[in-house]
């Protein structure tokens, strides 16, 4: 075994033993432990739970990569994934709080009086819940299969039980401990490399400070700024101008920011960690702490993006562009880069013959002709996955093991966290929403626990069985659980606190247009439930890729919610009011005095 | 609690969300995605201004509008004799 494999064995294994001792003193005695951790805890505590609970396998392992390669087209994500907790916490959080109910399809059944919406949000929840779980689940499989030396398969098996233990036993109680003991991991694991790489390129030891920061490797200063070194370094190579660089049109960015934030407002596994607080006031408060939490990493991803992107270009490129010696010889190429390659993570081609390695934007036609004349046959670096700017960045930063070992274990705490959270939500809808809500109105809370349970088991096994076995739309986690929550849940959550006529009729209309709408156009361009060929463009009809203003189907979700508010309001206008009783509901949600514990009756 | 002191608690309430949510927007749609380009004119250290919004400064100001937000309305309960005991 190697000093690596030792370290990762080791802090991994010691994040796991707490995890179980955690599961251990947290076991949930009543449906209200199971479903919102007793109503008891701490705003603060709330807050950094929530953090872990929302960042997932993608935040921790994807994000910076996806800024690195964008550059300030990335910033969608930046924005609309920190965004969305205004809108969370100044329009739903604190009401639905108040509301005091277990999930979040029961108050759009009350709310709106009727047990088809209840069905329809049931529907939307775990469609949505089910395709981001399917992401968290690959990400445990990949980082034990990288770092452990064990197969996929088996990851996935053992993070599976891991969950289980906590999950089962504690529901929402065991979650969130177990989720704040992982957001203390995953942070420590993501600011520590970071802070080491941002010394290194530019002295500062402050990512934030160092991404605006001058640009000095070890400490030789270079009269240039950090983002003006990297914007030269990509333009010269015919990458487009990091700093300006957007992701599609400026519209695109507009709407794919804004279905990012309204999608982060209405996903159900962020939504019920606000029925864990105490009090209304601790609802609003807590939010301000989850984001807090949220932007430590956050703020520090675009400088690992950009960092790094500097770093692994620097690394290829060693010498004066087009100079024959300019080029590192692959056969001279570091130890990390050899290991990335054995994932399948970078993969090179010799296209030239020279025995060099070329690494250039092939697609620039403005510096094809450059290329020509020094004798490159195209890009060599034929893979460069998103997930390396993490990954490797301990080792391409030259950071010790165990640095290494925490980031593994860092991204294993950030997939189990969002996991869990996500099969709350899933088996809170299946025992409280459908069971209890629709099928078993009189079980009792005993049985309901122990449903609650099983619901639990049959959730963590699927997650499993579509971690192993990807279906297409794993690939959908954005276009799919953020389009649906932006475009059929939030819309009807919104319209229940701020619109007090807003009747039955209208809203399901709504929900289920924005459902409709965001769907079809996803499946237009990626095929019916991803499934490759089904695809149904039709340029001839003008419906040709992103026929809609040009925006992309990850971006979708707002259009839909647009279409679900339209919908909304003009079948409002043809259908009764709601009841007396539910305009008293809505008044009572909209004051904080009379909040009890969350139940579940 | 009269229909007319509820009414005004909700005003101040939507009043002070339609300020907020303005700030909200400016500073990320705004001043991240539509003025990006004349900002990226200005310069914060090393950013460039519209950059550093978009990829800074929009979430420092998110983080400060939730609780300029929570402390607004705990204000609000107290004026209104609203809040929870």
């Amino acid at each position: 075994m190697t000093a690596l494999e030792i370290w990762t064995y080791s802090i991994v294994g010691l994040t796991f033993a707490t995890y179980i001792g955690i599961a251990v003193w947290s076991r949930a005695k009543s449906t209200s432990d199971f479903y919102v951790a007793g109503g008891g805890v701490n705003p603060v505590a709330n807050g950094m739970a929530t953090a872990a609970d929302w960042m997932s396998a993608a935040s921790f392992i994807s994000m910076a990569g996806m800024i690195a390669f964008n550059g300030y087209g990335g910033s969608v994500f930046l924005m609309g994934w920190t965004g969305g907790y205004v809108l969370l916490a100044l329009l739903l959080a604190p009401y639905l709080r108040k509301f005091g109910k277990f999930t979040v399809p029961e108050f759009i059944g009350d709310r709106y009086y009727s047990q088809t919406a209840r069905v329809v949000a049931v529907v939307c929840l775990i469609l949505a819940s089910v395709t981001y779980v399917i992401g968290q689940m690959t990400g445990i499989g990949v980082a034990f299969g990288r770092f452990l030396g064990v197969s996929y398969e088996m990851g996935i098996l053992a993070g599976m039980g891991i969950v289980a233990i906590y999950a089962i036993m504690g529901g929402m109680k065991g979650i969130t401990y177990t989720q704040i003991a992982q957001y203390v991991v995953l942070i420590f694991a993501y600011t520590i490399p970071a802070i080491f790489i941002s010394l290194n390129l530019t002295g500062n030891p402050l990512p934030q400070l160092g991404l605006g920061g001058e640009y000095m490797r070890d400490g030789v200063s270079s009269g240039m700024t950090l983002l003006a070194k990297l914007d030269q370094v990509v333009t010269d190579l015919g990458f487009k101008e990091y700093t300006t660089q957007v992701m599609g049109s400026s519209l695109n960015m507009f709407v794919y920011t804004l279905s990012l934030m309204i999608g982060t407002a209405g996903l159900p596994h962020v939504i019920i960690r606000f029925f864990t607080v105490p009090k209304v006031r601790d609802a609003r408060f807590s939010a301000g702490w989850a984001l807090v939490f949220i932007a430590i990493l956050y703020t520090t991803a675009p400088a690992v993006g950009a960092m790094a992107r500097l770093n692994l270009i620097d690394t290829i490129q060693i010498g004066p562009i087009g100079s024959e010696q300019g080029n590192l010889v692959y056969d001279d190429r570091p130890d990390w880069f050899k290991r990335w390659e054995a994932t399948g993570l970078l993969k090179w081609e010799d296209k030239n013959d020279d025995g060099r390695i070329q690494y250039y934007n092939d697609q620039n036609p403005e510096f094809a002709a450059k290329a020509e004349e020094w004798g490159w046959r195209g890009n060599e670096m034929v893979t460069v996955n998103n997930d390396i700017i993490v990954l490797a960045n301990p080792e391409i930063a030259g950071l010790p093991d165990w640095v290494i070992a925490l980031v593994v274990a860092g991204g294993l705490a950030a997939a189990l966290s969002t996991a869990a959270g996500l099969l709350l939500a899933i088996s809170s809808a299946i025992s409280h929403d459908l069971l209890k809500g629709v099928f078993m109105p009189h079980i009792s809370e005993k049985r309901e626990l122990l449903a609650g349970r099983l619901a639990m088991i049959a959730a963590i096994l699927l997650a499993g069985y579509l971690g192993i076995n990807p279906p297409g739309f794993a690939a959908g986690t954005v276009a799919i659980a953020f389009g649906l929550a932006a475009s059929s849940l939030f819309p009807a959550l919104m319209m229940g606190i701020f619109a007090k006529r807003m009747n039955s009729a209208g809203a399901v209309a709504g929900m289920i247009a924005g459902l409709v709408v965001t769907l079809l156009y996803v499946f237009q361009h990626k095929g019916i439930l991803f499934i490759q060929g089904t695809s149904f463009l039709a340029p001839d009809l003008g419906m040709g890729a992103n026929w809609f203003f040009g925006i992309t189907p990850e971006a979708f979700g707002a259009i839909g919610a647009g279409v679900n508010f339209l919908v909304a309001i003009a079948v409002f206008k043809f259908a009764a009011p709601p009841p007396e009783h539910i305009q008293h509901l809505v008044e009572d949600v909209r004051i904080p005095r009379g909040s009890g514990a969350a139940t579940g009756h | 609690m009269t229909p007319e002191k509820r009414a005004d608690y909700w005003s101040a309430n939507l009043l002070l969300l339609m300020v907020l949510l303005i700030i909200w927007f400016v500073v990320s749609f705004g001043f991240g995605i539509l003025l990006v380009e004349p900002l990226n004119a200005f310069h914060l250290g090393g950013y460039p201004l519209g950059f550093w919004f978009a990829q800074q400064g929009s979430i420092y100001v998110f983080v400060a509008l939730i609780f300029i937000y929570a402390a607004a309305m705990n204000k609000l309960d107290i004026k209104f004799d609203v809040g929870e005991e």
